[in-house]
């Protein structure tokens, strides 16, 4: 996993609410046997018509590809377990997923994969939808290490929680993976006293 | 004295290996589903890492999510749905992992197949890379879906860093109406508080109405918790779930399977155990369910119309969801003419299922201009199926009854609903283009489902009993 690092950038609101992962990733997408290119398809519906043309007044075609921070409406990231979602999402070039309330499976995938997720109040997501929406161009500052999101000109400033074993893993790149690998020991000890 | 427990603490605490301060639990997993979409990028992760899989015959493996459901015995057309099985085949062959691939006799959907063949059991830790993982939680066992990392750390080590979730207990009580099923209980439940009210929470269902169902009734309770956003749902076992696992294939047997009761009947919430959250609901409020939106929350009682104002969040995105079906506020859904039904899917695709709509259909015709469609849920179900003649009661009646896989829950393979077709469907999700590219899809009930066929628009089932 790559390191997480602090990050100054503009953002790119999607207001709505109850975004599931089949939006995210449509199922017809996961065929790929490798974890690459998925970002080409995130949000794939509402990206293309039937056609495969954009539709050009979706944000995604209009907004910086440069944008590190998604700004999403309440409960984003629910449904289905798909992985995909966080993979997609990173790959197009996010490294922060900004919102009031994320369901619980994709929390855990996007943290899994170097993906930030912020969880904000209800009235601070609206005054960053606001912010956003007098100016495209405002940037949001993301500092893990003292877990605070805010703007250079003071307009935004709150602090978000995250688990001090999260934090560790995405600020030194470590994977959950290596980490449950160095606990063999005690997971042999378990299954022995266990008899499992 | 001991602190009072909750089923899901009983079992949550016997699989606790350590517990990281400030951060999650390693909850060690007695058993490991995985099919072919989401377990391809674990299994290359493995490589890469040069790891085994730790315990291979705690995971078993089906082909369900992409597979085809006419021909199965030809090799499947499409080149990417076809190189996704092969390299489950060679993941499995390569892992020492049991495959119950296409054609196998066990093969069928993951949640389907799991209690068929007695691998779920009560008190049992069981994931797999597909959220609705939770039907297993009907044996009382603590299921939950997962995602691809998480598969590999199973893989690697049969165990998960997870952060122990709030609990939730739902009480219903009393005596369902007459053409009310567990679906609509479900629906009900979620259409009270929303597609997110469960979030953070694993819920368990108990009273007289939960107690009453069958086991594969409850497995379709169980199954859409995560709907509600919880990760996942639990019924305490009782008798009828120590019958049901009794003398399956990979159940215990003889003195093994009596100490397990033994150890089973201890898995029940002490009686002042503390949740999080209590709900209790009244079975006689509960009607035949549908949904109108695009999200399970969006449901309502057959009869009733469309309301003005969502249940939570924003008018825009419930005005964005209601335009996407093409469906106003205000409105009845009750007789709206439909063109495709789907009778599937982990939720309602077993042998109870598929009597109860076959009962109804049974000497009936299909309307014309429907297109119907049953999908056993496995080849067990099918052969059932067969067996009891019931396939020929849906032929007879112009439905088609297929071979098992997911199919149009999720339209991954061929089978998909066109653009701006509705379906009544027996499925879980009625998300955005779940089932095909602007799709809209209207959630029931098997039985709704099979009468809503019969008549070629929505139906309340109550008109005929
Ligand atoms: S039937 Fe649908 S919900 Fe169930 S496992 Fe398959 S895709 Fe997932």
């Amino acid at each position: 996993m790559e390191k997480f690092k602090n990050i100054l950038s503009k953002a790119t609101p999607i207001s709505i609410e109850n975004i599931d992962t089949d939006q995210i990733i449509p199922a017809r997408f996961l065929k790929a046997i490798s974890r690459d290119g998925f970002g080409d398809n995130l949000f794939r519906d509402w990206r293309y018509d039937n056609m495969n043309k954009p539709i050009t007044d979706f944000i995604l075609n209009r907004s910086d590809k440069q944008n590190k921070i998604l700004i999403a409406g309440r409960n984003f990231g629910c449904g289905s377990s798909r992985e995909h979602a966080a993979w997609a999402i990173y790959d197009f070039g996010f490294r922060v997923v900004v919102s009031s309330f994320f369901a619980d499976i994709f929390n855990n995938n996007a943290l899994n994969n170097g993906l930030l997720t912020i969880k904000l109040n209800e009235k601070s997501l609206s005054k960053v939808f606001e912010l956003i929406r007098e100016n495209e161009k405002i940037e949001f500052n993301v500092d893990l290490e003292n877990q605070v999101f805010f703007t250079n000109n003071g307009s935004f400033n709150e602090s978000f929680s995250i688990n001090s074993f999260n934090k560790t893993c995405l600020i030194n790149g470590y994977d959950s993976i290596d980490y449950l690998n160095s606990k063999k020991d005690s997971i042999l000890e378990f299954e022995k006293l266990n008899k499992v | 004295m001991n602190h009072p427990k909750t089923l899901f603490d009983k079992v949550w605490e016997s699989h606790v290996v350590d517990e990281i301060p400030s951060g999650p639990s390693i909850l060690y997993v007695d058993k490991h589903l995985i099919h072919e979409v989401t377990s391809p990028q674990a299994f290359l992760g493995l490589r890469k890492r040069g790891l085994k899989v730790l315990r291979p015959e705690k995971t078993i493996a089906t082909a369900d999510h992409n597979v085809p459901t006419l021909n199965q015995h030809l090799p499947i057309k499409e080149e990417l749905s076809r190189n996704q099985l092969n390299q489950l085949t060679k993941n499995c062959k390569d892992f020492g992992i049991e495959l119950y691939g296409l054609g196998h006799k066990y093969q069928g959907i993951v949640h389907v197949i799991g209690p068929e063949l007695g691998i779920t059991q009560p008190g049992m830790t069981i994931v797999c890379g597909d959220s609705h993982t939770s039907t297993h939680g009907a044996f009382g066992s603590i299921a939950f879906g997962i995602g691809t990392s998480e598969v590999e750390m199973v893989l690697a080590t049969q165990c998960l860093l997870q952060k122990k979730p709030k609990t939730m207990l739902i009480e219903i009580n009393g005596e369902l109406q007459n053409g009310v099923f567990s679906k609509d209980i479900i629906l009900y439940i979620i259409s009270k508080i929303s597609s997110s009210g469960g979030t953070g929470y694993f819920v368990e269902y108990s009273g007289s109405t939960i107690s009453s169902l069958s086991m594969e009734a409850r497995m379709t309770i169980c199954n859409m918790s995560i709907e509600m956003g919880a990760r996942g749902g639990m019924i305490a076992p009782d008798q009828k779930t120590f019958e049901y696992v009794e003398n399956k294939k990979f159940s215990p047997d003889g003195i093994d399977f009596d100490n397990k009761v033994k150890y089973w009947k201890t898995l029940v919430s002490d009686s002042n155990a503390k949740y999080d959250k209590v709900l209790k609901f009244d079975a006689k409020d509960i009607e035949p369910m549908i949904t109108y939106g695009t999200n399970p929350g969006m449901g309502m009682k057959i009869r009733d119309k469309i309301p003005e104002l969502p249940l939570e969040g924003s008018k825009d995105s419930f005005d964005k969801s209601l335009n996407y079906m093409g469906l106003k506020s205000g409105t009845h859904i009750l007789n709206k003419k439909i063109d495709y039904v789907f009778i599937g899917s982990c939720t309602n695709s077993r042998m109870e299922d598929l009597r109860i709509a076959a009962k109804f259909i049974d000497g009936k015709q299909k309307a014309s201009g429907v297109s119907a469609w049953v999908i056993p849920g496995s080849k067990q179900v099918e052969k059932m199926a067969i067996e009891e003649g019931i396939d020929k009661i849906f032929k007879n009646a112009g439905f088609e009854f297929r071979q098992p896989g997911c199919s149009a829950c999720l339209a991954m393979n061929e089978d998909k609903i066109p653009k701006s077709k509705f379906c009544v469907s027996t499925s879980n999700r009625n998300f955005e283009g779940r089932q095909g590219p602007g799709s809209r899809t209207m959630l029931a009930s098997p039985l709704t489902a099979a009468a809503t066929a019969v008549n070629g628009y929505v139906t309340d089932v109550r008109d005929y009993i």
